[in-house]
Formats: C-alpha cells, sequence, structure tokens
C-alpha cells in the first residue's frame, strides 16, 4: 500500500510487534506453562513405566528427553497465528507496508522466548530427574537451545500454512514432524555422544547450521505461507 | 482520486458474487455499500482492501495511505486500549500515549486506557478499533460494519467523526444495514445491480 507517511525502521516495526506478542503471551501465562506442565508429567511417567533402573534410564533418557521437547514444540506451535488469524491482526499486518517476515519473524521470536528456551533452561533439571549422567546435562542444553529455534520456526511455518483449514492439526503434523526430524536425530545424537565420551561438538555444529539456515529461509517461507493463507 | 476500482469481480470458493463493480472514490465522499445480505458487501470491501487478492479480479488502485477495519477488530484481549494501539499491527499508529489516551477520552473510555481490552463490553471494544480512526492520517477510510455494536451515542460520534474527516479532504467507503446515515452526503452503491 502507498503510503505518505514516513515509514518505521524494520527495527521498530520488529520491535512493536515482539512486544505486543511478548505482553500478550505473558498475559495469559497458562499457554506457556502447558508444554512446560506436559514436558514435566512425561518426564515423571517414564521412569514408571520403564522402571527405575538408572543404567538403562541413562541410555533412553537422551531419546526420550529430545522426543518429548519436540511434541511439546508440536503443542504449542499449532496455535501460534491461530489467534492472530481469528482477531484480525493478521490481515492488519499484511495490509501494513512492511515485509511480513519481519513482522513474522518478531511473533515467533516471542513465541520462542516463552516456550522453547524456557523449555531449554529447565531442561537440566529434566535430565536430571530421567537419570541423565551430568556429562550429558550441557550438550542437552545446547542443542535444545539450537533445536528449539529450528522446531518453532518450522512449527511457525506449519500454522502459517493451515490456519485457515478447519481441523489442520493433522495435516500440520504430517507437514512439519519430517521436517523436524533432522533436528531431532542431530540433537538426541549430540546427546548420547557426551554421555558416551565422545564428540557432540560436531552434532552441536551440524544443528547450529541447522538453525542459523531455518532463521534464514523459514521468515520468508512463513511470510508467503501467511499471505497465501489471507488470500483463500 | 484516492481510490479507482473498475470492473471488479468477486468470486468466493466457486462462487461468482458481484461483477462489473466500477467505484471511483475523491475526497470529500462517502459511499456506502448496501445490499442484502451475503450479496459480497464484506468480501468487496476486503477486496478494495487488498487483504484477499484471491478471487478478486480488475483492476483497484489507491493513491495514498488506507485505513482498513474489518469485522474482526484485531485487538488482543489481553492487552490494554494504549497497548493494543499503540503496538497495532498495521503498524500505522505513531501516535505518543497521551495521544492514545485522548483518543481514548474521546471515544469514552477514559479510565478505561490500562484495563485488559477482554474486560470492556462489545462496544466498548468497538471504540477501542475506531479510536485508531483518530490516531491516523490516512486520507482514505474503509470501514465493514463500523456502526455495529455501538450505542447511540457510539453511533452519533462516529457520524461527527466520519463527517469532519471529510471536511479534512478524506474519504470513507463503508458498509452498513442501516440507511443513509448520511442523508445528502453520502453515495449508496448498491450491490444488487452487480450480483451475478
Amino acid at each position: 500500500m502507498p503510503s505518505d507517511r514516513p515509514l518505521l525502521s524494520l527495527r521498530a516495526v520488529f520491535l512493536r510487534q515482539f512486544l505486543r506478542h511478548g505482553r500478550s503471551i505473558m498475559t495469559s501465562p497458562a499457554d506457556v506453562a502447558n508444554p512446560l506442565l506436559f514436558f514435566f508429567m512425561v518426564i515423571t511417567l517414564f521412569p514408571l513405566g520403564l522402571g527405575p533402573d538408572p543404567a538403562r534410564l541413562a541410555t533412553l533418557s537422551p531419546g526420550i528427553l529430545w522426543v518429548v521437547a519436540l511434541l511439546a514444540s508440536l503443542m504449542v506451535s499449532a496455535k501460534l497465528f491461530a489467534s492472530d488469524f481469528e482477531d484480525g491482526s493478521l490481515e492488519q499486518l499484511a495490509l501494513a507496508p512492511y515485509p511480513l517476515a519481519v513482522t513474522a519473524l518478531a511473533e515467533v521470536s516471542a513465541h520462542w522466548l516463552a516456550t522453547g528456551f524456557l523449555l531449554t533452561l529447565v531442561s537440566p533439571l529434566f535430565g536430571v530427574m530421567l537419570g541423565l549422567p551430568d556429562e550429558g546435562l550441557l550438550t542437552l542444553l545446547v542443542s535444545l537451545l539450537l533445536g528449539t529455534i529450528c522446531l518453532t520456526l518450522i512449527g511457525a511455518l506449519g500454522s502459517a500454512l493451515t490456519i485457515n483449514i478447519r481441523r489442520g492439526g493433522l495435516l500440520l503434523s504430517l507437514l512439519i514432524i519430517p521436517l523436524n526430524v533432522p533436528v531431532l536425530i542431530f540433537g538426541t545424537t549430540a546427546v548420547r555422544e557426551a554421555v558416551l565420551g565422545g564428540n557432540p561438538e560436531s552434532w552441536l555444529a551440524l544443528l547450529g547450521a541447522l538453525a542459523l539456515g531455518s532463521l534464514v529461509i523459514a521468515p520468508l517461507a512463513i511470510g508467503a505461507a501467511l499471505r497465501v493463507s489471507l488470500d483463500s | 482520486m484516492l481510490l479507482e476500482a473498475t470492473q471488479v469481480a468477486i468470486e468466493r470458493g466457486d462462487r461468482r458474487l458481484l461483477s462489473g463493480v466500477d467505484l471511483r472514490v475523491t475526497g470529500g465522499e462517502i459511499w456506502q455499500l448496501v445490499g442484502a445480505n451475503g450479496v459480497g458487501k464484506t468480501s468487496l470491501l476486503r477486496g478494495l482492501a487488498g487483504v484477499a487478492r484471491l478471487g478478486v479480479t480488475g483492476e483497484i488502485r489507491h493513491a495514498g495511505a488506507f485505513l482498513y477495519l474489518g469485522h474482526a477488530s484485531a485487538l488482543k484481549l489481553g492487552l490494554s486500549a494504549v497497548d493494543n494501539l499503540r503496538w497495532h499491527p498495521a503498524s500505522d499508529v505513531t501516535a505518543s500515549a497521551g495521544q492514545i489516551c485522548e483518543a481514548l477520552a474521546a471515544v469514552n473510555l477514559a479510565g478505561y486506557e490500562h484495563r485488559p481490552v477482554g474486560a470492556l463490553s462489545a462496544g466498548q471494544q468497538r471504540r477501542v478499533a475506531l479510536a485508531r480512526l483518530l490516531l491516523s492520517d490516512a486520507p482514505l477510510w474503509l470501514l465493514d460494519e463500523p456502526f455495529t455494536a455501538l450505542d447511540v451515542a457510539g453511533c452519533e460520534w462516529l457520524e461527527a467523526c466520519v463527517r469532519s474527516h471529510l471536511n479534512g479532504g478524506g474519504a470513507t467507503v463503508f458498509t452498513s444495514h442501516q440507511p443513509s446515515r448520511f442523508g445528502t452526503l453520502q453515495q449508496d452503491l448498491d450491490l444488487g445491480h452487480y450480483a451475478v
């Protein structure tokens, strides 16, 4: 839309959207607590189901922790743009003379801080609960830090593609689980290597590359997907 | 000329709603889109704004900025009225907190500035959304059912607001089921004539 008003800088636009989304997440803390609670519940249930043998838990825990983190992220990112779509914020965003990639990235960033980042911060605690050996804790933290960035961006892309589809949940899972598989493999392998005294750095480097790559590509794809979803 | 739409056709799904709509809006004009339920008033307005581009054919040209206010108010229920306007997703409000409070006072919401919008009534939420009109300098307003949920005083305020926008050289295109609110000032575009 052509405008004679001086445009805001992209940084200012990003900040506005970040604050708006961040503040509105803070007003409904239940949404943030949900994935953490889910994470916590599953982690407490696993030793009950598998038996409390520490040696066995230690070998299984990297995989369990990562799969649960993936599911928790899938659970919340599915709804990332839903409320914006329903309350009309999205059409206003689309009409604004700023790239949707920037405004969408602002929302995803706020969302990640409240979900993926928070989950990363508490993950060593859950690691201890699940008998993950101490050598693996730092690697778990770093791998989840990088991994949740990927998972959130991929989930946001899925959400952007499916917002205007009724009961898009199943389609969303089908769309994004394959994309999440490499993240899961690199993440669990890194933690397992750290536990076994191997070399987790190379796997973390791969995860870092994935995170940077998705930071560059995903916002553009999310912007385009939101436009397509609004148009139809 | 603020808006020029030529031979616009609107399709929704696989059904064609309207075809051959011509509309030229210049400063100082009020246009009301009228027609029965389902004739395509909202779809046309969304098409004119450029929100939905799929299924809209024909030429739509804007000269200058416009403000679009849809059915949905684009308000976050957890945020206060001030925050909602300050961080409005359209990013067209660059007013200070003081100016926003003045605008909220003008829509009779003084004292509600910092309450969560979700705690306000539907009419009050509508007023928050409409306060954006006072803070924007866009010459063209595209308003979808702006009178919905407003009480008598609210409707009168909105009328006065549109009139003063007109005197400032602006123009308004709106949809409503209430006939001729602006008397001789307004022109009607009866979509029944273009229905397919």
